[in-house]
């Protein structure tokens, strides 16, 4: 096997064997799950071992630094720590499987082939955090699932592993499966908990962060599903195996969904630092037709794109990608082919979050529907060179002035798609009426 | 919808109890009520959203907010099919466009429209979580169908 020295942070990532997704048939049936994945045994230790107290199940995922996978990349740990002791009021998970991300498509085979997992992963999290309930909330598209995991769950709460006196201990825990029904915003965790208590999805200032007041005003936390998923296996394989796979500031076994024009795309689970180029090359065999690559967008639509020629020795962690000007979001990597036109790429970016901005706050509201209308226009041929310079102003006059991040979130894509590929957006644009070296006071003449 | 058809049936009844449960606040099932209503009348007319409001003790105001803050309940009738054709970013890529197009240009209808047959209406959605198999489409909130080509919705049609 060979290795560029010292280029990757995945190790020794042709050898890994996955353990998110292990390659086990039906490993979504229980019995499967129970028989040849170890599964429910982490969680029957956690409770009848006396060594596991919340607190050090709690250090536990602290010390495997594991970082919340729904994008935004927070230690796990601290963020159950910040649950304030338990008082009269109930306490809260909420599971945020809302994945809705363009571009990012993994919590879904977590549903489909190992849910079990994922709620083992939240009953630990449930004993850690000394909860009373999970709220799973699940996009409604993926209504075919939600039907399956929903058998699942029953076959689990029949085998005494959700409810009340878990496995036989003073532990208990539900775990409710709720449609959503079609909203991006939802994904965001302050609009997912108003969606949860039945109203629009609106999200809310925080502070209060919801461990202080979140569902029903009760203290709660949320979770992605991927990040759940990995609480089980923490505790089996130890804080440290975590801590010491892939790359040392953003640890662990992590999936990477990868589309767009390579040969084959899908969902891969590898450690976090892989070479974007070993990802593109050799996971997903290539660009099609063996094209160049003209843009990678590795983490899901909000987060910028890089240039086709600048991802050499780029690795997936939010440390090399916060260098080369990106960030690792959700992990879901888009590949663009060297024909990618990037205006029209920007033109559907745009749309999108003109289409899904929940409109509380005028700079998103507003700002979203100007930046789809300016891009549409320079698509069409009918843009200035200035528009250039006053999607830059748009983006500046959005990014940090709203509720949530979902501004940040369609601002940043904008701001660096212009940014980097520039020359592709001048092409589109009308002559400047202003060309350099002109004689300026010959034109100024003429319009007098 | 007329009155004498507002009602649930006891085996729904049951199913809203139980999800009543499930939250400290029972108005907080009204999404899955809305989704109940959907399937029994095809789609939230006034009175059916009312239906669902009345059931739980709420506010028809807040109910239409709720019915209308959500892309998958239809407030208006729908096809018997609805065909949800992804375009966002990977499926963009990958041609969703062409494939829109063509179901727009074989069914003879713009996107938003249903067939005069009230068999098919065409939508453009985005991101459907399935991207790795782009370009792709959602049947009437329900089958994802992957990898399209022309050929593969010519078969889809016919098979539906
Ligand atoms: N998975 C998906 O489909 C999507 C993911 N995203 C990602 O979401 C990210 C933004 O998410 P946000 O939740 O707005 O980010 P955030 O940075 O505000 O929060 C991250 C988490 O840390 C907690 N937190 C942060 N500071 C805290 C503090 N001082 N005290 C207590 N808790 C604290 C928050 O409650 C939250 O759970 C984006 O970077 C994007 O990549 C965006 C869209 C969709
Ligand atoms: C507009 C927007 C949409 C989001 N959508 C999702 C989502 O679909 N799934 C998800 O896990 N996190 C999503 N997030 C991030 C959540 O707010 C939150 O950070 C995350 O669920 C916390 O879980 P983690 O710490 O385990 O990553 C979104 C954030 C924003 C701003
Ligand atoms: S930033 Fe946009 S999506 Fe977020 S609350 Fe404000 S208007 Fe809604
Ligand atoms: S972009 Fe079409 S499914 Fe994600």
């Amino acid at each position: 096997m060979e290795l560029t020295n010292g280029a990757t942070k995945a190790g020794d990532w042709r050898n890994y064997e996955r353990v998110l997704l292990p390659p086990i048939r039906n490993l979504h049936k229980l019995e499967v799950y129970e028989n040849e994945a170890n599964g429910y045994n982490r969680l029957r230790d956690v409770l009848e071992n006396d060594d596991w107290t919340p607190e050090s199940v709690t250090n536990e995922v602290k010390a495997s630094n594991l970082r919340g996978r729904g994008g935004a990349g927070f230690p796990t740990g601290l963020k159950w720590s910040f649950m304030p002791d338990p008082d009269d009021r109930p306490r809260y998970l909420a599971c945020n499987a809302d994945e809705s991300e363009p571009g990012t498509f993994k919590d879904r085979q977590i549903m489909e082939y190992n849910p079990h997992l994922m709620f083992e992963g939240i009953l630990i999290a449930g004993y850690a955090m000394q909860l009373d309930a999970c709220y799973v909330y699940i996009r409604g598209e993926y209504a075919d699932w939600i039907r399956h995991m929903e058998a699942q769950l029953q076959k689990a709460y029949d085998k005494g592993y959700v409810g009340d006196n878990i496995m036989g201990t003073d532990f208990s825990m539900d775990i409710v499966l709720h449609k959503g029904a079609g909203a991006y915003i939802c994904g965001e965790e302050t609009s997912l908990m108003e969606s949860l208590e039945g109203k629009r999805g609106y999200p809310r200032y925080k502070p209060p962060f919801p461990a202080q007041k979140g569902l029903w005003a009760s203290p709660t936390t949320i979770n992605n599903v991927e990040t759940l998923a990995h609480a089980p296996l923490i505790i089996e394989n130890g804080g440290e195996w975590f801590a010491n796979t892939g790359a040392e500031a953003h640890p662990g076994p992590i999936l990477y969904g990868i589309s767009g024009h390579v040969n084959r795309p899908g969902v891969y689970e590898y450690p976090t630092g892989m070479l974007i180029t070993d990802l593109i090359d050799e996971v997903a065999q290539g660009v099609i037709d063996d094209k160049g690559i003209k843009a990678v967008v590795p983490g899901g639509c909000s987060v910028p794109p890089l240039r086709g020629d600048g991802i050499d020795g780029v690795t997936m962690d939010s440390e090399s990608l916060q260098e080369a000007g990106s960030m690792l979001g959700t992990g879901g990597m888009l590949i663009l082919d060297e024909d990618t036109d990037m205006v029209s790429y920007l033109r559907r970016v745009t749309h999108f979050y003109q289409h899904e901005s929940c409109g509380q706050c005028t700079p998103c509201r507003e700002g979203t529907g100007w930046l789809e209308r300016i891009v549409t226009r320079i698509d069409e041929g009918e843009g200035n060179m200035r528009d250039l310079d006053l999607l830059l102003d748009l983006c500046d006059q959005m990014e940090g002035r709203t509720i949530c991040a979902f501004a940040d979130a369609a601002a940043w894509p904008v701001r660096n798609t212009v940014k980097r590929f520039r020359e592709d957006f001048e092409a589109k644009c009308k002559p400047s009426v202003h060309p350099t070296g002109a004689d300026l006071s010959a034109a100024g003449a003429t319009a007098a | 919808i007329p009155d004498e058809e507002l009602v649930w049936t006891d085996e729904e009844q049951e199913r809203i109890e139980e999800r009543k449960a499930k939250y400290p606040d029972p108005k907080s099932a009204i999404m899955d009520l809305l989704w109940m209503a959907q399937e029994k009348y095809d789609y939230l007319p006034p009175e059916a959203i009312r239906l669902c409001a009345d059931t739980l003790d709420m506010d028809y105001a807040r109910a239409y907010g709720v019915a209308t803050f959500y892309t998958q309940y239809y407030k208006e009738e729908k096809g018997k099919f609805v065909l949800d054709v992804c375009t966002c970013f990977s499926c963009q890529m990958m041609g969703g466009y062409d494939i829109l197009h063509y179901l727009e240009e074989k069914l003879g209808i713009h996107k938003g429209e249903t067939t005069d047959d009230g068999l098919f209406t065409v939508e453009e959605v985005e991101c459907l979580g399935c991207c790795g198999s782009a370009p792709m489409m959602q049947v009437t909130n329900g089958p994802y169908v992957h990898n399209l080509t022309k050929d593969k919705v010519d078969a889809l049609l016919d098979d539906l």
